[in-house]
């Protein structure tokens, strides 16, 4: 049972307008039946401190990782995770939440991973939410547990992985860190040191987009002509590019995957996740240091 | 357990993050994020007095003052958008506020990673709150440089 689309005119010129809701549409079918609201943050105790009525957390951290080796719950983990929290394999999820929907994006790959049909993000997250004035609560949202069948997680359509991405050097790829990152002044993220590699650089000819750029001040995706330049005209990209996206850990790159696949309609766009903090610390993997793609050879 | 050079204050938010279990702690971080105070005017005014702490994603600045009977004050803020740093910053300013500088200094480095809470925050961020209680440490230290003999 799939909830009716937004139809709002601002998302028509998209690849898959239905992937995204404005916070009028959302408040308007808060209490929809088959409508489950995700807020997956940042900041772990953002969600505490008021979120959506009836909107359930998901914690990047805690719930979607696997708690020893570096990779995401398994299909019985991701099952049990989907009854506790109170959402159907056909329920609608539409995930939100700070810092321009970054982790929200980062949440709904994941899903993605697990093959839930109907997913969408919430255009302008959680700032523009309240920004707008729309309610929050701090009220427990009370969800009746259900059953959601454990399937196996899709690692070959959605994600790459090292030898995945050393094999697609030559084809396009998207580096969505900081300009000092990707030219490999510096090895982590400005403010988050203990998030490094052993060297600095991108991988030969990635282009650098920072993932921001696709997005307006307010937190809202900008729209199908300038993300058209920003991705097409000024990085290269072309209709039918198979694109390999990456960061440090996969969670910005997320929002950029989700820009090329639902917002400009590229298909098979693969997120690696292991990202800089893998490729950076490898051994003998080529990198390349300085502002152009190509570089020069380190 | 070998005693350590902990402040009464501290030692009580320790144990008290250790009597609670999982979502609990999270909710008693929260507390500790609302009950941040707001800086005195001399700070509010002057921006450019407090550090940056760097090592915390969010803008988290700092000030500490060491009175003339060597005793800390601790003044932080950070955004209400940012309540994990928000109750990091808490923690330290209840817990080393009104102490001799000896104890200040005293404090183990490692305070803030035997909280609880790296299994629910991720440890990058509790590096966060190392990184301010190592600024604090240091501004003390530059405070009791400065005063007079």
């Amino acid at each position: 049972m799939t909830v009716e689309r937004d139809n709002a005119d601002q998302f028509a010129a998209y690849a898959h307008p239905e992937v995204l809701v404005s916070g009028e549409w959302l408040e308007a079918h808060l209490s929809t039946p088959g409508l489950v609201v995700i807020e997956s943050d940042e900041d772990v105790l953002l969600y505490e401190t008021g979120h959506i009525p009836g909107a359930v957390k998901v914690d990047w951290h805690t719930e979607l990782n696997d708690a020893v080796v570096r990779d995401y719950l398994d299909g019985d983990a991701f099952a049990a995770l989907m009854s506790a929290k109170g959402i159907s394999r056909d329920d609608t999820l539409v995930f939100y939440g700070d810092k321009s929907n970054w982790w929200a994006t980062y949440a709904l790959w994941v899903f993605q991973l697990f093959g839930h049909a109907d997913v969408r993000i919430l255009d302008g997250g959680r700032d523009k939410w309240i920004a707008d004035g729309r309610p929050l609560t701090t009220d427990a949202p009370k969800r009746v547990t259900t059953t959601y069948p454990s399937v196996v997680r899709d690692d070959s359509t959605l994600r790459a992985f090292l030898e995945d991405t050393r094999a697609h050097i030559g084809k396009p790829m998207i580096d969505v860190r900081s300009p000092e990152e990707y030219s490999g002044e510096r090895t982590h993220m400005p403010s988050y040191p203990e998030e490094g590699a052993l060297r600095g650089g991108h991988i030969p000819g990635a282009a650098n987009v920072p993932w921001a750029r696709a997005v307006r001040e307010d937190g809202t995706f900008k729209s199908r002509a300038d993300l058209d330049t920003l991705y097409l005209t000024d990085a290269g990209l072309k209709p039918g590019d198979d694109i390999i996206a990456y960061c440090r850990i996969g969670e910005r790159s997320s929002h950029s995957w989700f820009v090329l696949t639902y917002l400009l309609g590229f298909s098979g766009v693969r997120n690696y996740d292991g990202s800089w903090t893998e490729w950076g610390s490898a051994v003998r993997v080529p990198i390349v240091k300085g502002s152009s793609p190509a570089g020069s050879l380190a | 357990m070998v005693t350590e050079p902990l402040s009464d204050v501290l030692r009580d938010i320790r144990d008290g993050f250790h009597e609670l279990s999982g979502n609990d702690r999270l909710t008693f971080l929260l507390e500790f994020a609302n009950d941040l105070p707001e800086l005195p005017a001399r700070y509010a005014e002057h921006p450019e007095l407090l550090e940056r702490v760097e090592e915390c994603q969010s803008p988290v600045y700092i000030f500490v003052e060491v009175d003339d009977q060597s005793v800390v004050h601790v003044f932080a803020t950070a955004p209400r958008e940012a309540p994990t740093t928000r109750g990091f910053a808490s923690i330290l300013v209840q817990g080393l506020s009104s102490l001799p500088a000896a104890e200040v200094l005293a404090t183990p480095d490692h305070f803030p990673g035997t909280l609880g809470l790296n299994e629910l925050i991720s440890p990058l961020r509790v590096r966060g709150m190392s990184g301010m209680l190592a600024r604090i440490k240091r501004q003390v230290r530059e405070r009791l440089a400065a005063q007079p003999e």
